[in-house]
């Protein structure tokens, strides 16, 4: 399994000072497959993610992507990796600077060299993939809705056609209406695409929706690992407590007292 | 003794400042030097930078030039020395005033734009985000800034030397009751190459210096909007600080033998 995996993370240790966010994650993403990583605030969900890109460097195990080792890549193994993944961040994260088909074209044009005129015809076709009509392509990002700046993020992430998706908390603050329709694009997109697939949530409905498999991180480790279809009848209690959002449980809260 | 360890503690923060400091520009200028070099974002930066910079500049030095020649002549009237006026103004403003007050003008409108605009894109994750559309921020965000401020400042404080020495002029002939052609003669009489040409230098490091700090208060900001004003008022208080250091280590360089 380690060896065909698109992304494999072993033993990994992030901490920052005295305080240790990861404490061991091990994970596999098979070819094809989407994962979803859920968890609670602060137990290290987008730190694993930082470290898989390479914007944080892990304190020590390994990271494989393709089998070929992050943790000591050298820039050129590093920016092949970087040019066969999309990412779509939490905030969205446009260029405020560009309008909205440069930031869906950006990959096309200053990663792969295309010309803007024919990045622009390929951005406004990936705006219509997201179901965004392109008499929004020449407006300012910040001109836009919160789940529209969404959808130009995804539209921009598909843009360069990637092997790898990494979506972080592709729902969170929109509304849940709109938080579907982001799902079932997520879904659509990493399908057509045959993507493997890596989503940070604590949105049960989106992880249901989007993943093959669920991976709950707790206390910077991996406590439970699954195909989606059994989050209901496990018996990991720390599982259910987060599937039912109980206060009471064994998962220790970041709480003084209710 | 708990009343040296503060100040052992502010030495060390301060020491690893220097460090990180060094190592950014380091970096700057090894991606300075390798492709792929952006040179739309260079032009776009000179034109944020430089072009609309000069009105600034224009007053400042302008103003700066006119008070020159002022008090000089107040001052130089008490030994009989007013023909000295026209000297010392075109003196001063190249080697010293026209550097180091568009420096310092500089510093405040452009370094702070450049440290609020990336120190927002980092807190927004928009770096983060060129980073994984296959773009490095230090050859995207960084090199063309550093490069626009290195190749404007020299050219705007040239404007600004031409400027205030225009100011001395307009006081000396219209207040001070200079003849216009001797005033003008005296301008050029005693200047030498080198003191336009230091100045020009020192526009230089001061450009490299005020686009560096704007760039590295900016990258390395954290914690949100609180976080970006921080970064904001970093990069104009150690620019400027550095600005008045390094002018004096320029000058000693230049002048003393």
């Amino acid at each position: 399994m380690s060896t065909t995996a698109k992304i494999s993370l072993r033993n990994v240790h992030k901490g920052f000072g005295p305080k240790k966010v990861l404490q061991g994650v091990d994970l596999d993403v098979a070819p094809g497959e989407s994962v979803a990583i859920i968890g609670g605030s602060g137990t290290g969900k987008s730190v694993t993610l930082k470290c898989v890109l390479g914007l944080l460097s892990p304190d020590q195990g390994s990271i494989k992507v393709d089998g070929v080792e992050m943790t000591t890549a050298s820039q050129a193994e590093r920016d092949a990796m970087l040019a066969k993944t999309g990412m779509l961040f939490q905030g969205a994260a446009l260029f405020d600077s560009l309008t909205v088909w440069e930031n869906v074209a950006f990959g096309l044009i200053e990663g792969q060299g295309m010309k803007p005129a024919k990045a622009r015809d390929l951005a406004i076709a990936r705006l219509e993939d997201v179901g965004l009509a392109s008499d929004i392509a020449n407006m300012s990002p910040a001109s836009l809705s919160g789940g529209m700046q969404k959808r130009v993020g995804l539209a921009r992430a598909i843009a360069t056609e990637p092997e790898i998706l990494f979506f972080d908390e592709p729902t969170t603050g929109i509304d849940p209406i709109m938080g579907d329709v982001i799902n079932d694009l997520i879904v659509k997109c990493t399908r057509e695409l045959g993507a493997s697939a890596m989503t940070i949530t604590h949105d049960m409905a989106s992880a249901r929706k989007i993943a093959d498999r669920v991976a709950m991180l707790y206390q910077g480790k991996i406590i439970w690992d699954g195909p989606v279809a059994d989050i209901d009848t496990s018996d990991n209690p720390y599982l259910q407590q987060f599937v039912a959002g109980d206060i009471e449980g064994p998962l220790e809260l970041d709480l003084k007292h209710l | 003794m708990p009343i040296f360890a503060p100040v052992g503690h502010m030495f060390l923060t301060f020491l690893a400042l220097v460090g990180r400091v060094t190592v950014f520009a380091g970096r700057t200028i090894g991606h300075m030097v390798t492709p792929p070099i952006y040179f739309r974002l260079i032009f776009k930066q000179m034109r944020e930078i430089g072009y609309f910079s000069l009105p600034v500049v224009a007053m400042t030095t302008l103003f700066a030039g006119m008070v020159l020649a002022l008090q000089s002549y107040s001052g130089f009237s008490r030994f009989s020395a007013e023909s000295a006026v026209a000297t010392v103004v075109v003196i001063s403003m190249t080697r010293e005033l026209g550097p180091v007050l568009a420096g310092l003008m500089v510093a405040g409108r452009v370094g702070a734009a450049i440290a609020a605009e990336i120190g927002t894109m980092r807190v927004t994750e928009q770096i983060d985000a060129l980073v994984t559309l296959s773009t490095n921020p230090f050859k995207y965000l960084v090199v063309p800034r550093v490069i626009a401020g290195l190749i404007t400042l020299p050219v705007l404080v040239l404007i600004g030397d031409i400027i205030g020495v225009m100011g001395g002029y307009l006081v000396g002939v219209n207040k001070l009751g200079f003849n216009d052609g001797s005033y003008i003669r005296n301008t050029f009489q005693y200047l030498e190459q080198l003191d336009v040409v230091s100045g020009l230098v020192k526009a230089a490091v001061f450009g490299f210096i005020i686009t560096l700090m704007g760039c590295y208060h900016g990258y390395h900001s954290r914690g949100g909007a609180q976080g970006v004003g921080q970064a904001t008022t970093n990069a104009v208080v150690s620019s400027s600080i550095l600005i008045l250091i390094s002018n004096y280590i320029v000058t000693e360089l230049f002048f003393t033998r």
